[in-house]
């Protein structure tokens, strides 16, 4: 593969696990959706940060704890500029992205009423799905679908028909996790908009793919995953506009998040500081940054051009498999491809190929709506990475040979 | 045959095997001779939970010994519960309660199941082992 831009030697050799043997076998990670593997210079920052700089933020008013706060509210900055958002008020950090929806759906307890619609598509994981149910329960307000169609795309004409003034939250994804299918969010915020209607974008299987500016989409809330974005686990976005934030109430009570307290009454904190109660993952948080600098720094172009080169191969190998049956063929999805093979269970190639060191995903992804959609149990998900290469996708392609020579 | 000596012949016969594919390859021949589970048994209630495939199993008594019938969508769990079958069915609920399980570990098989697997396998064993409790109860 010829991209000048792009020296694959070395950028595996930011990623140390990449070099780890299983069962024997070299390691190919194809599990990217999952959790992107991270790159040395993260390692090292959370060494660093615990070598010399451990100390709670905002409290001490002693060297090291003005040393962390300056670091914490630095990675702030740069996911605050990463997003191109007007403020680092609206940056806040949580513990993932499924704490960042409950952030949010929590928030709208007292701004819905029985009778009120919130939109929801077809293609969610259920950490998209789960905590708007629970919303609805609270609130009387009732769910509407988006449906999908054959190709795991959104259907748009029937989005628009579900918005209506009793809209008031539309939570769809940016890019599914089980097809990778890029759904049309620029749109789907602009017609909901007219509606007066809140937007919340589940960006985590989105921002590992693409840079996303929260001003040019005019996005209410968007959330993502440090782990998903080359960065550690444990540490969540959530973006979202200044005049939501203030409008919905703190998730959690606690520490940092209080203006003053007495027994009879505690007022909150200002913006960011009324969504971060307790100590928050602050090795994780500034060392997340560094992710941010890191995949900059290859740059988002490059990652594009190098992901679609995989895909395409990807996808003209397994389609020369005898009764393999892709799910999700948009022409606009990232580097995912699901898939079965005749009727062997996924988890039986899973299984079969694990052994020869390949890492997939087998299984309903967290999205069984689409799996029902399709009518099956489960899927083989490859969710392929700028540091994957043409060789580890034909070892892919080898071991499935096996698994499938083994199973029919 | 007692349950242990079952067990050592599984033992020995997976000696014989040189790698893990050859392993699988047995596990999913036994998967063939799986008695298989009546469908008007093939219910919610007798799906094993925790197991990423689907795993049905029944037991019933008869003439004391507990006889095991099972199903799976996936064709490795129809094997590693074949070999369960094999191991426990036409035992009385005692024997099942008292028996070691460890033989799976010296097949060398958990080695080569994935964390979910290995637990599914779990799941079927203690599955077992309720049956022969709910059983010698009665």
């Amino acid at each position: 593969m010829k991209n000048t831009a792009f020296n694959i030697v070395s950028i595996r050799n930011d990623f140390p696990i990449l070099n780890s043997k299983v069962n024997g076998k070299q390691l190919v990670y194809l599990d990217n959706a999952a959790t992107t593997q991270t790159p040395k210079v993260v390692i090292d920052s959370l060494v660093s940060y615990y070598s010399k700089i451990n100390a709670n933020i905002h409290r001490g008013a002693h060297y090291l704890s003005q040393k962390a706060t300056e670091a914490y509210e630095q990675a702030r900055k740069k996911f605050q500029k990463h997003f191109n958002a007007k403020s680092s008020n609206e940056i806040i950090f949580t513990s993932g992205t499924t704490h960042s929806i409950n952030l949010v759906a929590n928030g709208f307890v007292n701004l819905l009423k029985s009778g009120d619609e919130i939109i929801v598509s077809h293609l969610e994981h259920h950490s998209n799905i789960v905590p708007w149910q629970m919303l609805c329960e609270k609130t009387g307000a009732t769910m509407r679908v988006i449906p999908m169609n054959e190709k795991g795309e959104l259907i748009f004409s029937e989005y628009e028909k579900l918005l209506s003034n009793k809209t008031k939250v539309v939570f769809v994804n940016h890019v599914s996790n089980a097809l990778g299918t890029i759904n049309p969010i620029k749109e789907i915020i602009r017609k909901a908009h007219k509606f007066g209607s809140a937007v919340l974008i589940d960006g985590a299987q989105a921002l590992p793919h693409f840079k996303v500016d929260v001003i040019d989409l005019d996005v209410d809330f968007y959330v993502g995953s440090a782990h998903k974005l080359y960065g550690p686990t444990g540490v969540g976005i959530l973006y979202g506009k200044e005049k939501w934030l203030n409008k919905i109430p703190p998730y959690q009570g606690g520490g940092e998040m209080i203006d003053e307290v007495t027994f009879e009454k505690t007022t909150y904190a200002k913006l960011p500081n009324k969504f971060e109660a307790g100590t928050p993952n602050i090795g994780g948080v500034i060392a997340s940054g560094v992710a941010i600098d890191y995949i900059n720094k290859i740059g988002f172009e490059n990652i594009a051009k190098r992901e679609i080169e995989l895909l395409d191969y990807a996808t003209k190998k397994l389609l020369e498999i005898d009764e393999i049956k892709i799910y999700g063929n948009s022409s606009n999805k990232t580097s995912v491809i699901s898939f079965n093979i005749g009727s062997i269970h996924p988890y039986d190639i899973g299984s079969i190929i694990d052994n020869e060191g390949i890492a997939v995903r087998t299984g309903h992804h967290c999205a069984q709506p689409i799996m029902d959609y399709f009518n099956i149990s489960g899927t083989i998900r490859i969710s392929l990475s700028f540091y994957n290469t043409i060789e580890e996708i034909d070892s892919l392609i080898n071991s499935i040979m096996v698994a499938k020579k083994m199973l029919s | 045959m007692t349950i242990e000596e079952i067990q050592n012949e599984i033992i020995s016969e997976f000696d014989m095997f040189n790698d893990w594919i050859e392993k699988y390859e047995y596990i999913i021949d036994l998967g063939k001779s799986l008695p298989v589970i009546k469908t008007q048994y093939k219910t919610q209630e007798n799906i094993i939970r925790g197991c990423q495939s689907k795993v049905w199993l029944y037991a019933e008594n008869i003439d004391n010994k507990l006889i095991f019938t099972a199903d799976s969508d996936a064709i490795i769990t129809k094997g590693i519960i074949a070999i369960l079958i094999r191991t426990f069915s036409n035992q009385s609920a005692e024997e099942i309660i008292n028996a070691k399980t460890d033989f799976v570990e010296k097949i060398g098989l958990k080695e080569h199941l994935s964390q979910t697997r290995a637990n599914g396998l779990s799941s079927m064993i203690k599955q077992i082992k309720l049956y022969a409790v709910a059983y010698s109860n009665k």
